[in-house]
């Protein structure tokens, strides 16, 4: 056994159990602010108040949480699709522990009020230059394991990888250009309407490639392998690939509509978002095609359920995002809780979901079992979550439109129908519906730690043996 | 011819490339090699309880 070489499981071990434990942290801390929202009174320090927690929680739930997943996910696939171990121990063991000491610098600081202003990119330049240095070894793990890989193709799963790690450095070194005057604070390499164009073609490509490109990595692997047959077409994925890269760095514009950005700008990045429906649902509909012929799986495996759930809301998302970028309707949407609605489709039904279900696919097989210690449990957890999910976009759908209309409307005379906080109070009910789906997918997770637990708990971690591609066993 | 013909011609081209890329993929010559490509996912024994040699005894073993 000791000559036989096998995969490096240890460190996709430990981002998969961080997966759940900074997917809890981050959720709670969602939970927290969206009862703020319902009850002001709870914030009672300025520590725990709303402006310093909710970069907090899109920070945790963004990288700590999906980035855990996405750490966990891509050191595995590509491992196995390219049947060498990983490049480097050493590195690997780096970015795990570089990783968790930026979310707990992220956790100490985001509370303290120590920001750089730049949405989903608050951390000061300390942490900015430590993520620069985990992001570098990371990418020399992932693709010096594919640089010596043993399989003549590099599959899908990996461009999608490779794509996400290569857009996140560039994308991280140019927006985060900082000029910093203390330990705990810089300002901006940028000025004025390039500042805010800069940010929002970092912000949305953070959303194209962080929360869509990786995950579709995760896709490309974990559905064909739960659904027990190959993706439904290899060449749409490719086209689908190229297509996403060639028109997502695009789209930032769109969060930009009727600013000081030239109308032309505007006008591009709505154009591109519009071409982005087509290349995402080819995505989508190649993922959920990969079932046809044994849609009854669907019935019993709620491993299979969480994931083409989960391309449903990638579907939804993926089309709404495109609506809301026409520049009409976003004169109606910008600003209100719609956006934030269409954030959580995305992120909650999306990204959290698929997360969740590659998760559980990975758990027995790192530790030597066939399977979770409860299938009924994540047949619960998928029931309690996508309800939650639903309540939660429900809500702020009526809600964001509400405030809209609200804000818009103008009586014959010119002036204004409602007062701003008469839309703030016609939003109360929707704000409470909003945190019980937030605490129902909170529970979910809750149910999913429990399980996790139960399933590792007193088992020996397993690593299993790296094994030659067939192609090479034949010859 | 200024900067902004450039940039014209490189969104052209950019464009003319993924035309080919799309031809690419959908040409029969390139059938072959992405069916092999698809199957990678399944080149491999999976869970130790069900899988066959080495990582049989290693999973039971534990």
């Amino acid at each position: 056994m000791s000559t036989q070489s096998t995969y490096n499981y240890k460190v996709v071990r430990q981002f998969s159990v961080m997966t759940v434990i900074w997917g809890i942290v981050g959720m709670l801390v969602g939970v927290i602010i969206a009862a703020q929202l319902v009850w002001p009174q709870l914030n009672v320090m300025e520590w725990l108040s709303y402006g310093r927690l909710r970069p907090l929680h899109t920070n945790a739930v963004i990288f700590a949480f999906g980035g855990c997943a996405l750490f966990a996910t891509s050191y595995y696939v590509v491992q196995r699709t390219c049947h060498v171990r990983l490049f480097s121990d050493a590195l690997a063991a780096f970015t795990f522990w570089g990783w968790q000491l930026i979310i707990v610098l992220a956790a100490v600081t985001l509370p303290l009020g120590f920001t750089s202003g730049k949405e989903y990119a608050e951390l000061e330049w300390p942490i900015d230059i430590l993520i620069t240095l985990v992001w570098v070894a990371y990418a020399i793990n992932f693709f010096g394991t594919i640089a010596k890989r043993k399989t003549p193709h590099i599959y899908v799963a990996n461009w999608f990888f490779g794509a996400f790690i290569l857009t996140v450095a560039l994308l991280h070194l140019v927006n985060s250009a900082e000029i910093p005057v203390s330990l705990t604070k810089s300002y901006s390499a940028y000025a004025g309407v390039q500042d805010a164009m800069v940010q929002w073609w970092y912000g949305h490509n953070a959303v194209g490639f962080f929360l869509t490109a990786g995950f579709l990595g995760m896709m490309y692997y974990f559905v064909p392998k739960q659904a027990e047959r190959p993706v439904y077409s290899y060449r749409l994925s490719v086209v689908h690939f190229w297509a996403l890269i060639f028109t997502y760095m695009w789209a930032g514009p769109h969060h930009l509509h009727y600013t000081a950005l030239p109308d032309w700008t505007q006008s591009v990045g709505m154009l591109f978002s519009l071409i982005l429906l087509a290349p995402s649902w080819g995505g989508m509909i190649n993922g959920i095609m990969t079932l046809s012929g044994a849609w009854h799986k669907l019935r019993t495996d709620p491993i299979l359920k969480f994931l083409i759930t989960s391309l449903s809301f990638y579907g939804m998302s993926t089309f709404e995002g495109p609506m809301m970028s026409i520049k009409t309707v976003n004169a109606l949407s910008h600003y209100t809780d719609w956006t934030v609605g269409h954030v959580h489709s995305g992120a909650l039904g999306w990204v959290a979901m698929i997360s969740i279900g590659s998760i559980y696919y990975l758990i027995p097989r790192l530790f030597g079992q066939k399977e979770m210690y409860s299938i009924k449990l994540i047949t619960m957890h998928f029931w309690i979550a996508t309800i939650g999910v639903v309540l939660y976009i429900a809500a702020m759908w009526i809600s964001g439109v509400m405030q809209g209309l609200m804000w818009r409307a103008t009586n014959p005379d010119g002036t204004l129908t409602y007062s701003f906080v008469e839309s703030v109070k016609a939003t109360y009910p929707f704000y409470s519906i909003r945190l019980l789906g937030g605490i129902m997918f909170l529970v979910g997770m809750l149910l999913m730690l429990y399980n996790v637990l139960k399933t590792i708990a007193g088992k020996k971690a397993y690593d299993a043996p790296v094994l030659a591609p067939m192609a090479a066993q034949a010859a | 011819m200024d900067i902004n013909d450039a940039r014209s011609i490189l969104t052209v081209l950019s464009f003319a490339c993924f035309v080919g890329i799309a031809l690419w993929a959908y040409s029969g010559r390139n059938k072959a090699r992405f069916d092999e490509a698809a199957n990678l996912p399944f080149e491999d024994d999976e869970l130790p309880a069900s899988s066959e040699g080495g990582a049989k005894t290693r999973g039971t073993a534990s």
